[in-house]
């Protein structure tokens, strides 16, 4: 208790089983990644030696390339009217709601069904002979049923957007909620109207949970490949179902590997850009 | 040997020392603060007694015993924390009993004893209390009770009554004091508010960066500082320079530049002063005093630049020819117009001029 | 007024977020293999056939089985790393803590093949275990967060006012640090839980010929007969989950004293 320097080293020590099991599971892997898409595949081994063949295929390719856009564009549209529609809830929880807590649990509550059977419900609600299909049938609203619903990016993005409400909700909630109210008074009594102090004092001491919803967001959908599946149809298709495929049937290991590490970059180079132009956007706004 | 030794002892924390070759005894049954500005060392030498931090050269002895290899858990010490540390999880009994535990009571016995330190710091009826429902005064009466009931040889409280409010503070000050009084224990107190050091203490410590500046009871370190920086800490006080004319074995003539020559008793002279040394005079604002229109005797004419009323006394800030800072004075209502300044030679304090010893 | 437009938009999105759940337990009742409208009258055979299921409660027992280690596993290097981070003045602390909470900037899918290549090359099985590795990268980061929101708001005088009361080292962490710390620790507990009992992509992966629970699900989700079974499971997880957290709400709320007047 008293040496300093006894003390630091039992820090230390109580740090690193966190930080070896994240080794051993996070870095080593990637790394092996890396090593595994430099390589190429004969059969059901890999051959000897490097090749950069593997990018070459992801790069050159012109339907992966759409593929990579159309992820990127999707995700993007999820992030955006996930993050759009939640920020009016969370406002109102924060500022509005008398009885937060049971808003907050009520709001989580639909996240408590497997994430799947959410999917397949927007599967069964949207379908051919789904719910607004046969229910706007029955009342005489339309004749045949729509045929735009499913098995298309749209499906894709209402699925997502609803399965990614709640991680939106909440960080959005935690930063408004953090606000001092005497800024709200103080810039009311600087002469703002509501509207006003929202744009210039509300909003941006907001921003840092809306930009860290939009990364918790952005991030997971572009590596999803259960929605696309189930409701995507052939043109709704993201990256990661490609990528599905190479590692499930024996497919392309070098080649899936190949996939995920641009997957990766492209996602945290965006990732990375959007942050900092979000803070740049913020930091001119004043 | 004394009830608490300390001697010699230092510390550093990879910088400058924080406490500089300390030495001190303290008698059995004393209440001895450590009195001193942020920063000055007075927190880790009292860390350093209850244990938390170890001497880098030095010893520490209680009642005999060197503690220097002592854990916190093993010695006669107990202490009251800044912030508390009412542990949030158990009540005001459970709180207060945490340290009996390994005495292994019999409930009776147990219920008796924490009963009666309820008792002790008045909060009979309060046992069942949860943590988080005490008020600040009552929190701070828990962290002494706790520490108390565990009877060690010496209580160390680390500034317990600076979260307080004012009117709180004088209270418990007089609480603190008849309660030391009561159980008789050896209390170290840390502050860096002098009027609280003054008010409780049988001997204060002033300590600056982290060496201890003189050692003394509160009285002696009012009337008689031994240096300008105890002077300047303890109270509110008046400088001049001066030079000494003549010593003798009663008395001392000085040359008080502005104020004439005057001659002191020799006592009022901080040890070590001689003859033709440049000193500093020091004089109390309330031992300042007004001469009345026909006074006769030695007197500094002077202007009032500001008064502020404080109630059964007013404070003043009087300019006089040949000096830039005011002179502060404490006393009622002087005549009107220009007044005139006595300083009385008895009340004159000669301290050296360098700012430490 | 705004307040009205508010308030209107807080209900119809909830009644959005609320559409597709109760979409399992309509159908789930509904006495047809078709999950269309109209419904065809009450039934609870589908809930019956889930008594019969061996494969799914197999799968069931996997999941929980998982999940418990997982959460398990996950708290404890949370509560290690938190712990840590916030009592001792690390140097890299932060680097640490950017790394260990990685896994929520990578795709799950990402993690889930990566390490499965990590297992192809070291000749280790698929099982659980791995599952649970891999569970463990995703659960992690989420109790790392809980447990140092938690540790930053606990009094470090707690731990010396315990040594200066006489505990050593050993019974100071039980008598205080471990309760004051609790209900991070059954929040840690909770949320690693249900993040593991839900995950898909990574187990997908890693699982081998033992399947998790949401594994047996999407096997199932080709089969249209066997829909109504799985809308059934579906609406039993949901029921059992929100029973756990009214009780976890009640349990909480039986410790807390009621503060009394004039304190």
């Amino acid at each position: 208790m008293a040496d300093r320097g006894r003390n630091l080293r039992q820090g230390y020590a109580l740090l690193a089983p966190a930080l070896a099991v994240m080794g051993f599971g996070l870095a080593a892997p990637l790394l092996l990644m890396a090593v595994t898409s430099l390589k190429s595949q004969s059969g059901i081994s890999f051959s000897q030696g490097w090749t950069l063949a593997q990018y070459g295929e992801v790069l050159g390719r012109a339907s992966y390339r759409s593929l990579f856009l159309r992820s990127v564009l999707i995700s993007g549209a999820v992030t955006l009217v996930t993050v759009a529609l939640a920020y009016p809830m969370a406002y109102f929880v924060a500022f509005h709601a008398r009885r937060k807590f049971v808003w907050l649990v009520a709001l989580t509550i639909p996240f408590w069904t497997s994430y799947l059977l959410r999917v397949f419900a927007w599967k069964i609600i949207l379908g051919f002979n789904g719910v607004i299909n046969s229910g706007l049938m029955r009342l005489h609203l339309i004749d045949q049923p729509l045929q735009f619903l499913l098995y298309n990016p749209f499906a894709v993005v209402v699925t997502l957007a609803h399965a990614w409400a709640a991680f939106a909700i909440l960080p959005i909630y935690v930063s408004l909620e953090k606000i001092d109210h005497s800024l709200l008074e103080a810039a009311s009594d600087l002469g703002d109207s509501a509207f006003r102090r929202f744009l210039r004092v509300t909003l941006p001491l907001s921003m840092p949970g809306v930009i860290g919803a939009a990364i918790l967001i952005f991030v997971p959908t572009t590596g999803d490949f259960v929605t696309p599946q189930l409701v995507g149809g052939s043109k709704g298709t993201m990256i990661a179902n490609v990528i599905e495929v190479q590692f499930n049937s024996v497919g392309n290991w070098p080649l899936g590997a190949a996939l995920s590490l641009v997957s990766i970059a492209m996602v945290g180079v965006l990732a990375g850009l959007f942050v900092a132009g979000a803070r740049a956007a913020t930091r001119s706004a004043r | 040997m004394s009830f608490l030794s300390i001697s010699q002892v230092s510390k550093s924390f990879g910088g400058p020392p924080v406490v500089d070759r300390v030495s001190l005894d303290v008698p059995r049954g004393e209440f001895f603060s450590l009195l001193g500005p942020s920063g000055c060392g007075k927190t880790t030498l009292l860390r350093m007694i209850a244990g938390f931090e170890a001497p880098d050269s030095g010893t520490i002895a209680i009642d005999g015993e060197v503690m220097n290899a002592v854990a916190p858990h093993q010695r006669p010490t107990n202490m009251v924390f800044q912030s508390y540390a009412i542990f949030p999880h158990l009540n005001v009994f459970d709180n207060i009993a945490y340290g009996l535990r390994k005495l292994k009571l019999p409930k009776d016995a147990l219920r008796a004893r924490i009963e009666a330190m309820l008792s002790t710091v008045r909060l009979e009826g309060l046992g069942n209390r949860a943590a988080d429902q005490l008020s600040g005064g009552q929190r701070q009466r828990v962290a002494l009770a706790r520490a108390l009931v565990r009877e060690p040889k010496i209580l160390l409280l680390d500034e317990p009554l600076g979260a307080l409010d004012k009117r709180l503070r004088e209270a418990m000050q007089l609480e603190l004091r008849a309660l030391q009084r009561k159980v008789g224990i050896t209390f170290v107190l840390v502050t860096h508010d002098q009027e609280e050091a003054l008010s409780l203490s049988d001997r204060v410590a002033v300590m600056e960066k982290g060496v201890i500046l003189q050692v003394a009871s509160p009285r002696d370190l009012y009337d008689r500082p031994s240096s300008r920086a105890v002077a300047d800490f303890i109270g509110e006080i008046n400088f001049f320079h001066a030079t000494v004319r003549e010593l003798s074995d009663e008395t001392a003539t000085i040359n008080a530049g502005l104020l004439g020559v005057l001659t002191l008793p020799r006592a009022n002279l901080a040890p070590g002063i001689k003859s033709d040394d440049h000193i500093l005079l020091a004089i109390r604002p309330e031992h300042v005093g007004f001469a009345a229109p026909n006074f006769a005797g030695q007197s500094v004419t002077g202007e009032i630049a500001a008064a502020t009323f404080l109630g059964e006394r007013s404070h003043f800030h009087v300019r006089i020819n040949g000096r830039s800072d005011p002179v502060a004075v404490s006393g009622n209502a002087p005549p009107v117009g220009p007044v005139h300044l006595v300083f009385p030679p008895e009340k004159l304090m000669g301290l050296p001029v360098s700012r430490d010893a | 007024m705004k307040n009205r437009a508010l308030f209107l938009y807080a209900f119809t999105y909830l009644a959005f977020l609320y559409v597709p759940v109760l979409v399992l337990p309509v159908f789930s009742f509904n006495n047809s293999e078709f999950i269309a409208f109209p419904l065809s009258g009450f039934t609870t055979r589908w809930y019956a056939s889930l008594a019969a299921d061996t494969a799914m409660q197999h799968a069931l027992g996997n999941s929980l089985k998982v999940g418990l280690v997982t959460a398990l596993l996950s708290t404890l290097l949370g509560l290690t790393a938190a712990k840590a981070v916030t009592h001792y003045r690390l140097k890299g602390a932060g680097a640490a803590l950017g790394f260990i909470s990685l896994p929520l900037f990578i795709p799950d899918i990402v993690l889930g093949i990566s390490l499965l290549l990590l297992l192809g090359a070291l000749g280790l099985p698929l099982s659980l275990a791995a599952v649970v590795l891999g569970h463990m990268l995703v659960c992690v980061p989420f109790s790392l967060t809980v447990l140092i929101a938690r540790f930053e708001g606990f009094d470090r005088n707690l731990e010396e006012a315990s040594a200066d009361l006489g505990e050593n080292g050993w019974m100071t962490f039980w008598r205080v640090t471990f309760p004051v710390m609790l209900p991070g620790i059954i929040a840690s507990l909770l949320l690693t839980f249900i993040t593991s009992f839900d995950e898909f992509l990574v187990a997908y992966f890693l699982s081998g010929t033992e399947a998790t629970l949401p594994i047996y699900i999407w096997g199932q989700l080709r089969f249209p007969e066997r829909l109504p079974t799985v809308l059934a499971l579906g609406a039993i997880i949901l029921t059992v989950s929100v029973g756990l957290v009214i009780l976890a709400e009640y349990v909480r709320n039986l410790g807390v004293k009621k503060p009394m007047v004039g304190a």
